[in-house]
């Protein structure tokens, strides 16, 4: 239970927060906590957790903080790659071809969720295919 | 002498009838009544299953597990309200959830989707062994975060970033 009390702040911010199916388990040594809420919160979890484990460093916690779940079809997307442009697959994998590309700050629409890494986007000019979530910030 | 030990034994004698009498002329129910009325009540409640009453001159002691604290408070409301109860003793502890194992992906998958996640930040190096992320190389602060964020929610066993160098 040392891990609880060390994240402890975390979790409690977690509950306090309204995190929708907040899990906090303890497993070999890691603490494991999933959930899904809105960015903000996401965003307010992760500094909480940096400044309780500065950079990271202990590896003793996996956070999996969903914050794209509620996004639904059609939703308008923003590329936010660090600088380049964001490239669109044929596939939901980096092993398939790149069929186009949207450029940064480029708004793009949502058409389907492959998973969680991948989701199936359109852009403005009719190009279509997979790219990768990480790249992708919901406009709300 | 003699007479006041008489006196001192009629008196006893007085004492013990009315200890012995007394509570069956009060209206108050007996401590097997009370128990009894609050079994049947709970038995109406499942998440009373795992519970037992025990009843001591008025004061009912629930004790057991339930599974969460709204159940015990629950529990505890239910036999204060039963007539005659004069107090609650609530020792009914709650049960840590049950909850499924950690999922954690096998190594196929999420070798792919850490090749994916790590694209766009080329000096640094992953690899993969038993659901264990390892990062070698260097990062720059402001990306720590935006890293780490999508690794981790690969489902990996744990992500070791204490060999790659933070600029």
């Amino acid at each position: 239970m040392a891990l609880q009390d060390k994240y402890k702040e975390l979790i409690d911010a977690a509950s306090a927060a309204g995190v929708n199916d907040l899990n906090v388990r303890e497993q070999d040594g890691v603490l494991y906590i999933d959930g899904a809420t809105n960015g903000t919160i996401k965003q307010q979890l992760w500094d909480t957790y940096e400044r309780l484990d500065p950079n990271y460093a202990s590896g003793d916690l996996v956070m999996n903080i969903n914050s794209v779940a509620g996004i639904s079809e059609g939703a308008k997307l923003k590329v936010t790659t660090n600088s380049s442009n964001l490239n669109i697959r044929k596939g939901p994998s980096t092993s398939d071809d790149i069929v186009g590309k949207a450029a940064r700050n480029e708004v793009v629409t949502l058409v389907s969720k492959a998973n969680d890494q991948w989701w199936l986007i359109k852009t403005d000019q009719g190009e279509e295919g997979y790219s990768f979530t990480q790249y992708l910030t919901p406009l709300s | 002498m003699k007479k006041n030990i008489n006196k001192l034994m009629a008196a006893i004698l007085v004492f013990a009838v009315m200890t012995a009498v007394l509570p069956g002329c009060k209206s108050t129910p007996k401590d097997a009544d009370l128990k009894a009325a609050i079994e049947t009540l709970l038995q109406t409640k499942p998440v009373a299953s795992g519970t037992t009453v025990s009843v001591d001159k008025g004061v009912a002691t629930l004790s057991g597990q339930v599974t969460d604290e709204t159940s015990k408070e629950e529990l505890g409301k239910a036999a204060a309200g039963v007539v005659g109860v004069k107090s609650v003793v609530n020792n009914l502890s709650v049960a840590a959830p049950v909850s499924a194992p950690v999922t954690i992906a096998m190594d196929d998958p999420l070798t792919a989707a850490v090749k994916d996640a790590t694209k766009d930040f080329p000096t640094v190096s992953a690899s993969v062994s038993e659901g264990v992320i390892t990062l070698k190389g260097e990062i720059q602060k402001a990306n720590l975060q935006k890293l780490m964020m999508v690794l981790q929610a690969l489902k990996p066993k744990k992500v070791d970033n204490t060999q790659l160098v933070i600029k």
